[in-house]
């Protein structure tokens, strides 16, 4: 049945709903948000052995074939991300009750988290520039009710900075969807791929400065060099379970509408758009470590992490050729899975030393050894050593830029990862060895609670890097798929 | 305390909410195939009950029509999404469209769509979303908000 391809959105916005009617009923919301998550996962999980089965699933929304409905494509790429999407959100709610103050909670956290996986998902899946659009809306919204949570002062202002750029970069979207359909005439993805082999030479420089546009517009939502300025305070402020939603998710829809729309769309310049991105891609890598050093607050550490890593994504990309495309994605599965289990636990390692300052922090390991060795084996996950999944990730797109002669990329890559190493032991070293610190915390049950839902991801992340020779046939797959355009258009277009 | 001297807005206050609500009522209805739907007669309904508050004041509203209107806003979402759902029954493609014609007793033959149900929690939601902005602003710093959330 076609519409499986829809059940990844309208799931969680059901559970969204339902959850609103009792939203100081604590103890049952908890209880069916856990429920609800797992239930969707199973379902999620079910969708993506059927979709590497027998292909890509294709809804026509309402029955009205594409191009003119609105069309829904669970395809591999996709599929893969929003059961990676599920798996992130199943920790986040086990994680949320120790997380989140009662108060923060009844004020419709579980309604925004629902609505939030609901728009990603939508994101990934939706097979129309415009629905992407409006599925963006979507998760904004929801993020813009979750980073208000808690209502600080410091919040708001940071906040208020995070609404403005992205009400302008959505401003900025909506405007470049204009100017393709002006260009093509129509708006559905794989009709627009198809449409602009047509369209007459004298108008081609055209599309590449449309191309150009629609980049920064992803370029804002993905936090790439220059436009990530706004990233690291606003990821920071909130909870840290909301921080680990937006660190490992919403950057992460940025990067794979870009993923999506240089593959399938603008590709007839690739020496223009795709050459930029590998230099933007460097810039990102070098500034965003850089950020990583500057700072001993811990979880700012973390959130310049997310820079570094978008730059090694976007490499990939803009290296365009099936090694590159294999690395990115799985270098952005291993990063969701890897962020998200970060965020988790320095989200821990926070009220386990009762202060964000590395400075002020010492021996946090003697009291809870299993917290730390999870955040240093996370560490050398993140930082790519060999066996991990960041090693795997950064090897494919490594061979990639030295097999296109792309020296330069490949030493800054290396040199970068190397620093991110660094920023990370910081955290080890200072943090967690040493003296043990005055003024821990009185509970440690709740930093044990805080913990657990880490030991998942970080064993999934384990799981994907040393078991890799399980996941490389499916990224084989996507990158295969990536690189030859005609099986999406065939799959969206065939009626 | 002084009474303010508003006989005339109390007078055609009584005359008007009722037209609104009844002109509101027709606009949703009206909406498959003619200006109209969900959206604006929410609206509608909306600016009748506000009329309603302006006119006789927060408490005595609130007394005569103890309705929670976020639980409003909530259930419309319900029934929206829900509206969507009959496809999967059906096994016809989401947000699927089905209309026909009914004979309605006094009323004779009608046209009925499935979109109305849709439009029904698009109605909700408007009257919800709107009255919960606008009675949190005017109850003065969200203390109504806050009472009903145990948030402060």
């Amino acid at each position: 049945m076609n519409n499986l391809a829809i059940l990844p959105i309208i799931l969680p916005l059901l559970a969204s709903v339902i959850v609103a009617f009792i939203p100081k009923k604590l103890n049952i919301v908890r209880k069916l948000s856990q429920i609800f998550t797992v239930v969707f996962l199973i379902i999620v999980g079910y969708i993506f052995w059927k979709v590497f089965a027998n292909g890509p699933i294709t809804l026509q929304g309402g029955g009205w074939d594409a191009p003119f409905g609105i069309t829904f494509i669970a395809d591999y790429l996709s599929i893969l991300l929003v059961l990676t999407t599920y798996i992130i959100a199943t920790a986040a709610v086990f994680y949320a009750p120790y997380s989140l103050s009662d108060k923060q909670e009844m004020f419709y956290f579980y309604t925004f988290f629902f609505l939030l996986i609901s728009g990603i998902s939508g994101a990934f899946l939706t097979g129309d520039l415009f629905n992407l659009f409006v599925f963006f809306e979507v998760l904004l919204m929801a993020s813009y009710g979750l980073i208000v949570l808690g209502n600080g002062k410091v919040q708001l202002r940071e906040s208020l900075k995070y609404v403005l750029i992205n009400v302008f970069s959505s401003m900025l979207f909506v405007t470049t969807v204009a100017f393709i359909y002006s260009l093509v005439g129509t708006l559905n993805m794989a009709h627009i791929a198809e449409r602009v082999e047509a369209v007459p030479a004298e108008q081609q420089g055209i599309l590449t400065a449309v191309g150009i546009l629609l980049f920064f517009v992803f370029a804002v939502k993905a936090a790439i060099f220059p436009l990530y300025y706004w990233l690291p305070n606003s990821y920071v402020v909130p909870n840290p379970v909301v921080s680990a939603l937006f660190g490992a998710l919403l950057t992460k829809v940025g990067i794979y509408s870009i993923f999506r729309v240089y593959t399938l769309i603008f590709v007839q310049d690739t020496g223009i758009t795709h050459q930029l991105f590998i230099w933007l891609a460097m810039l990102t890598m070098i500034f965003g470590v850089i950020g990583a050093l500057s700072t001993n607050n811990v979880k700012l550490i973390i959130t310049y992490n997310i820079i570094p890593a978008i730059g090694f994504i976007l490499m990939g990309i803009g290296l365009y050729s099936e090694e590159g495309l294999a690395g990115s994605t799985y270098y952005l599965i291993h990063d969701m899975i890897i962020k998200a289990a970060l965020f988790l636990l320095i989200g821990a390692l926070v009220v386990a030393a009762g202060t964000k300052d590395l400075s002020k922090m010492s021996g946090v390991i003697q009291r809870f050894p299993l917290l730390g060795w999870l955040f240093f084996i996370g560490s050398l996950v993140l930082a790519g050593i060999p066996p991990f999944s960041g090693f795997i990730g950064k090897l494919l797109l490594l061979q990639g830029s030295l097999g296109q002669g792309e020296v330069l990329l490949t030493i800054i890559a290396l040199l970068s990862s190397l620093l991110i190493l660094l920023s990370m032991m910081r955290i080890f070293v200072r943090g967690f060895w040493g003296e043990k610190m005055e003024g821990m915390t009185t509970n440690p049950r709740k930093v044990h609670a805080l913990t657990i839902p880490a030991v998942f991801l970080i064993a999934l992340s384990i799981f994907l890097g040393v078991c890799a020779e399980y996941v490389l046939p499916y990224v084989e797959t996507i990158s295969n798929y990536l690189l030859d355009r005609t099986e999406y258009i065939s799959s969206v277009l065939k009626g | 305390m002084k009474q303010p001297n508003d006989l005339i807005l109390r007078t055609t206050t009584h005359l008007i909410a009722f037209i609104l609500l009844g002109f509101s009522i027709y606009l949703f209805f009206a909406g498959h195939n003619a200006p109209g739907g969900g959206f604006i007669g929410g609206l509608m309904t909306s600016a009748a009950f506000i009329l309603m508050y302006m006119t006789y004041g927060y408490d005595k509203i609130k007394k005569i029509l103890p309705i929670n209107f976020r639980m409003v806003a909530v259930t419309g979402l319900l029934v929206a999404v829900l509206s969507g759902l009959g496809s999967f029954v059906f096994q016809e493609p989401f947000l699927s469209h089905t209309s026909g014609y009914f004979e309605i007793p006094l009323l004779g033959e009608k046209h009925l769509a499935t979109a109305m149900l849709f439009d029904l929690g698009v109605y909700l939601v408007v009257v919800g979303v709107t009255l919960t902005i606008i009675l949190s602003i005017t109850t003065d710093s969200g203390d109504e908000f806050n009472k009903d959330t145990g948030v402060s």
